[in-house]
């Protein structure tokens, strides 16, 4: 068991290392942040629509499709010199080669994130003060859900031509739920409503995250065996 | 020899079983225009309801039949399987479109908007997205094996997305007002537009059926499965 | 199939009637191989014969359609912890261009539980003559040194069967000669290797054991008799017929 974490552990460091050295993931995916927030606040017709009301929907719309971007270099770094066959040989079970690779993900996504989502208060003049912690929850439920699928997604499309549409194409719909429950509980957030009305989104946020952590965990193995 | 007559029979039988479902599906437009009342509230508009609604079924039903194949291909590895995924997936994907279109087809004239954020139609657009995803998926594999186990993935996994894409669609319904009046089948449906609706989605189910049976069978005639034919396509 | 050999020996590496393939397709039929400690075998075959997929399946990477792989008794596809004694070598390092060679095998050392990666890595640099270019990112260093750095790694682990592919695709012939004499140390101190490689003239010397494999099927398999010019005539026989 300790080994299981051991090895995503390693593997974790070694993205991290590597993306450290190549800077290719983090610098099209804040670029990619930095030009929808800007496009966005440029596209607006002030007088038709208020910038509380799109704000949800244009943070969300950002942090998915910058996600994507992310996530594509995942697997394009081990298809290099066939460095997932070293991996693939490792004696541990696939499973931790799938949570490292998560969670080297997660970081890459997550950091987009807490860079945009100041420039994204900046730019909207959202007063975020009393739920800061509230839209974190929020992001951190959603964002886990479907950077789980998107890890798998991104295994397999790798190895197509136009590897960069592929995965957006296959994700659209896997990210439609966590994605919309996102921007639902935000909105309330934003707009100071209870915590309890809240509550139910997170709730189903968070059985998202349980549901594919394990089926991609489940179905992970057999993608990698041949 | 015996595999080629047996997917002959095969694609035969799908192809009788589509013979009786289009002959089913006049007989539905029938009855659902002559024999079944006008709904009191949305008037003409509403026998949409009797495509519409089996039309979805369908796209779900062949869904489900990929998610399940999907995951047996995983676990068996039988290429039959991955055969039948394919073309419940090219079934799917055909009855999704018809719905699509037929939906703001009918809808614009009536309603003067093509579009409808109905919970029926946007779940089936969510459903003809997995299924183009599928098939965008499948087309760009070469190596038959990477193919068959890549989209048995995204089968298992579009199928656990299904509940989640439910609660997604059916959950906002309560939220939006809905301009447009066309309700979701009511529990309590008076007993005529039951048996319609009922007889609806009979037909289409034998469409269904009907559709995979046939592309399985002829799939199978072109697998060339008889006779030991040696040599690697691939390998070195 | 493997001719005689001390029945007291279990094989290392035992493949019986193997055979990969998707419906009607067969890449390999009824392949078996039994590879004992300190052997060489040497597989040789045209291009699109199955070889890269019979290593494959040597080595747990792929599953076969029928037929079974153990290593010790227990299946490198299955069981995890089987992997531990293999060493894969290809013609691609299975390296990270952006890392150093030293960062490379740290992390090699890691995934398999070694203790003390760092100083493992170090050590199995400086025992392959690499101690000096080791900090460099890889991606900077010239094929046959990277080839070297790929041999390290194969071997950080101390791996019982070395299963190589191609391992001297380009080059050069001082190189390749230096990658032989490598492999010719390993065979001495009791290492097992299947090596798929159309060099046969140079690895004739290093081999035990000669295979031929055309269109997925053994046509000769057995002991090493006669000189390499001898097995290379029944070779390209084999093709023709």
């Amino acid at each position: 068991m300790a080994e299981f974490f051991r090895v995503a552990l390693a593997v974790l460091a070694k993205d991290l290392r590597v993306e450290h050295r190549s800077r290719t993931a983090m610098v099209s995916a804040l670029s990619f942040a930095v030009l929808t927030l800007v496009i966005f606040n440029f596209a607006r017709d002030a007088a038709a629509l208020s910038r509380e009301a799109m704000a949800p929907s244009v943070l969300w719309i950002t942090f998915a499709f910058s996600g994507v971007v992310a996530l594509n270099r995942s697997f394009a770094l081990e298809r290099e010199n066939a460095a997932l066959d070293g991996l693939l040989m490792a004696p541990v079970s696939r499973g931790a080669l799938f949570l490292g690779k998560y969670l080297a993900n997660l970081a890459f996504v997550f950091a987009v994130e807490a860079v945009a989502l100041p420039l994204f208060i900046v730019f909207f003049g959202v007063d975020i003060g009393g739920v800061v912690g509230g839209v974190i929850l929020v992001t951190v439920l959603a964002t886990a859900g479907f950077v789980a699928v998107g890890t798998v997604f991104a295994a397999m499309t790798v190895r197509t031509r136009l590897a960069e549409l592929m995965l957006p194409l296959l994700l659209l719909p896997f990210l439609l739920p966590p994605v919309t429950w996102a921007v639902q509980a935000t909105a309330r957030l934003l707009s100071g409503r209870p915590a309890s009305e809240i509550a139910g989104w997170v709730r189903l946020l968070g059985l998202y995250d349980l549901v594919f952590l394990t089926a991609c965990l489940l179905v992970f193995p057999s993608l990698m065996d041949e | 020899m015996p595999d080629i007559l047996d997917a002959r029979r095969t694609a035969s039988r799908g192809l009788m079983l589509i013979a009786a479902g289009l002959a089913g599906l006049a007989g539905v437009y029938v009855l659902a225009l002559r024999f079944t009342s006008v709904e009191r509230f949305q008037g003409l508009p509403q026998k949409i309801f009797y495509v519409h609604v089996p039309a979805a079924w369908c796209a779900l039903l062949a869904f489900s039949l990929v998610g399940i194949a999907s995951a047996l291909y995983l676990w068996l590895r039988d290429p039959r399987l991955d055969l039948f995924a394919e073309s419940a997936a090219s079934t799917g994907l055909v009855f999704s479109i018809v719905m699509l279109t037929t939906g703001p087809l009918w809808g614009k004239p009536v309603w003067g908007t093509w579009w409808t954020w109905d919970a029926r139609l946007t779940f089936t657009l969510i459903l003809f997205f997995l299924f183009l995803g599928y098939r965008a998926l499948r087309s760009a594999l070469a190596d038959p094996l990477e193919r068959a186990r890549f989209s048995a993935v995204v089968g298992i996994l579009g199928l656990v997305l299904v509940p989640f894409v439910h609660l997604t669609v059916y959950f906002f319904r309560t939220l939006h007002p809905q301009p447009i009046v066309l309700k979701p089948s009511a529990p309590s449906l008076p007993w005529e537009m039951l048996r319609t609706l009922l007889v609806s989605v009979g037909v289409f189910t034998v469409l269904l059926i009907g559709f995979v049976m046939t592309r399985y069978g002829v799939g199978r005639m072109g697998a060339g499965d008889w006779g030991a034919e040696e040599g690697g396509t691939d390998g070195s | 199939m493997t001719g005689a050999h001390s029945p007291a020996t279990s094989p290392l590496l035992q493949a019986t009637s193997l055979e990969r393939r998707f419906g009607a397709t067969r890449v390999l039929r009824d392949i078996s191989l039994a590879v004992h400690p300190g052997e060489c075998h040497l597989v040789v075959g045209p291009n699109g014969a199955g070889k890269s997929t019979l290593l494959r399946l040597l080595a747990g990477l792929a599953r076969p359609s029928a037929g079974t792989v153990t290593i010790g008794g227990a299946s490198p596809g299955r069981e995890a912890g089987v992997r531990r004694s293999i060493g894969l070598l290809s013609h691609q390092s299975h390296l990270y261009d952006d890392l150093s060679a030293a960062e490379n095998l740290t992390f090699a050392a890691r995934l398999y539980g070694l203790p003390d990666p760092a100083g493992m890595a170090r050590g199995t640099l400086a025992a392959f003559g690499l101690g000096e270019r080791s900090d460099e990112p890889v991606r900077r260093l010239s094929r046959g040194l990277l080839q070297r750095v790929a041999i390290a790694r194969a071997l950080i682990h101390g791996p019982a069967l070395l299963l190589l592919d191609e391992p001297f695709t380009g080059l050069d012939s001082l190189a390749t000669a230096q990658v032989i004499a490598l492999l010719g140390l390993e065979l001495g101190r009791g290492r097992a290797l299947v090596l798929v490689s159309h060099e046969v003239r140079e690895v004739w010397p290093l081999a035990t054991h000669a295979h031929v494999l055309i269109r997925g099927g053994w046509t000769i398999t057995g002991p090493v008799g006669g000189t390499a010019e001898e097995f290379l005539a029944r070779y390209r026989e084999g093709i023709r017929g």
